[in-house]
């Protein structure tokens, strides 16, 4: 059971400078990421496109972004938990007791959701029958290649992770790539070495065909593909491989009891507190009157939320507001003073 | 103001004043329509506000620009006439515009 004053929940920017300022004022937090890397949506979403409305930031990246608020977290010591999502919130007396999907157990008096939009879930295949393969026949992601090994393995896609898989799995398997149109927006020398193995018969390429069914009883044995002038086509496959990306879904968080609003999360705008005492919503995911979708809202919201959480993690302290300008207290934990 | 009709899934039909400027997404989410979430709020980043322009409709939009076929190869069951509500910028060219909202977003 790890103890901690704040626990985030999601490494987006609004979830770094909560923690930012949840340490400056003397708090520790660590933070949780369903995603197996720091940035969030920036980093997922749109790590290459500039971004001109962060306050005294002309111009950055997404990446830029996640890699500048990591900088200025680094007087600090905060633990990262990524590729784990949290499944459970319970209240214990005056602590939550927060559960991951990766065995981890928090006790705190606070949660701070800096969900965005929910967790990054893989897009799935729309057929029903899809479904009862999953993770034994048909996977959104590789873990072991060698199960592919002497397969017939189908790949659908047409960005960069379905072509990468799709050569080098070509080189012990035999391959089928399908896509729904006749061109891909992965990287041009991936696009031309895909091209390249057809020629040579190393790939199999169905254009502008979709997943219509899949066949089999224990494993998958076919598939059915559609293409736009509705013909279809059964393809003998031993696995399914999907890379449509990823998706958010608010996920468990729709059963820890609090109020929604659609996807969002309804909170007060002086502590960004929500219904439940010590659960806070921060960035994207919170809303009230006037919500704007900005990462500088986030930014705000969270400096007021870690304030909120000073009360509840320290009940016998005081809090005071200082700068980091002049303030001692402040200039040593950013390890500027002695 | 242009008057866009939706349909939903389950065949109901909304058709509603959109103002000029507006995208067809925004028309949607402002007016509570269902089966259009828009999470990344207009960023051509998601491909959960796709939807089925009606076939007459398709050709007289503007054009698709860079990204938007690549987000709708993410996008759930995409067909022929699958645009992203959000790049649709709502005039008075565009009044009578009718689209279809897909089974799902994901």
């Amino acid at each position: 059971m790890n103890k901690t004053d704040a626990l985030i929940i999601g490494a987006g920017p609004t979830g770094l400078f909560t923690a930012h300022q949840l340490k400056l004022i003397g708090l520790n937090c660590e933070i949780i990421d369903n995603l197996d890397k720091i940035g969030g949506q920036c980093i997922e979403l749109y790590p290459d496109k500039p971004i001109y409305d962060i306050p005294a930031v002309p111009e950055c990246t997404g990446e830029e972004l996640t890699n500048n608020l990591l900088n200025q977290l680094k007087p600090f010591d905060i633990k990262f938990h990524l590729n784990e999502r949290v499944d459970e919130v319970k209240k214990e007396n005056d602590n939550w007791l927060v559960k991951t999907s990766g065995g981890n157990s928090f006790k705190t008096p606070n949660v701070i959701i800096a969900g965005g939009v929910g967790s990054f879930e893989p897009r799935k295949f729309s057929p029903k029958e899809c479904e009862k393969f999953e993770n034994k026949s048909l996977f959104y992601s590789v873990k072991n290649k060698s199960v592919f090994k002497g397969k017939t393995v189908s790949i659908f896609g047409g960005g960069d992770s379905a072509l990468d898989w799709a050569i080098e799995l070509s080189k012990d398997s035999n391959v089928n790539l399908i896509h729904r149109r006749d061109e891909f927006r992965g990287a041009r020398a991936t696009v031309n070495k895909m091209y390249e193995l057809k020629k040579a018969g190393k790939i199999n390429l169905f254009t502008k065909y979709q997943m219509s069914n899949v066949h089999g009883n224990e494993k998958i044995e076919s598939i059915d593909i559609k293409h736009d002038n509705s013909e279809i086509q059964n393809l003998k496959s031993d696995y399914v491989l999907g890379f449509f990306g990823l998706i958010m879904q608010l996920g468990p968080i729709a059963n820890w009891g609090l109020n929604l609003n659609k996807k969002t999360i309804e909170v007060d705008t002086e502590k960004f507190e929500t219904n439940q005492k010590g659960i806070y919503a921060v960035g994207d995911i919170c809303n009230y009157p006037g919500k704007l979708k900005l990462i500088l809202s986030g930014f705000h919201e969270g400096a007021l939320a870690a304030r909120a959480c000073f009360k509840l993690a320290r009940p016998n302290e005081k809090y005071r507001f200082e700068f980091t300008t002049t303030s001692t207290n402040l200039l040593k934990r950013l390890g500027k003073k002695e | 103001m242009p008057k866009i009709t939706y349909n939903t899934h389950d065949n109901e039909t909304y058709t509603i004043e959109v103002q000029n400027g507006l995208t067809v997404m925004e028309g949607a989410v402002q007016n509570d329509i269902p089966g259009i979430d828009a999470d990344c709020g207009g960023g051509m980043a998601c491909a959960t506000c796709h939807v089925y322009v009606k076939e007459d409709w398709f050709n007289k939009l503007p054009k698709k620009e860079d990204g938007e076929e690549d987000m709708l190869d993410m996008a759930f069951e995409p067909k022929p006439y699958s645009r992203l509500s959000c790049q649709i910028i709502v005039s008075d060219d565009l009044d009578g515009l009718e689209v279809n909202i897909p089974s799902k977003q994901a």
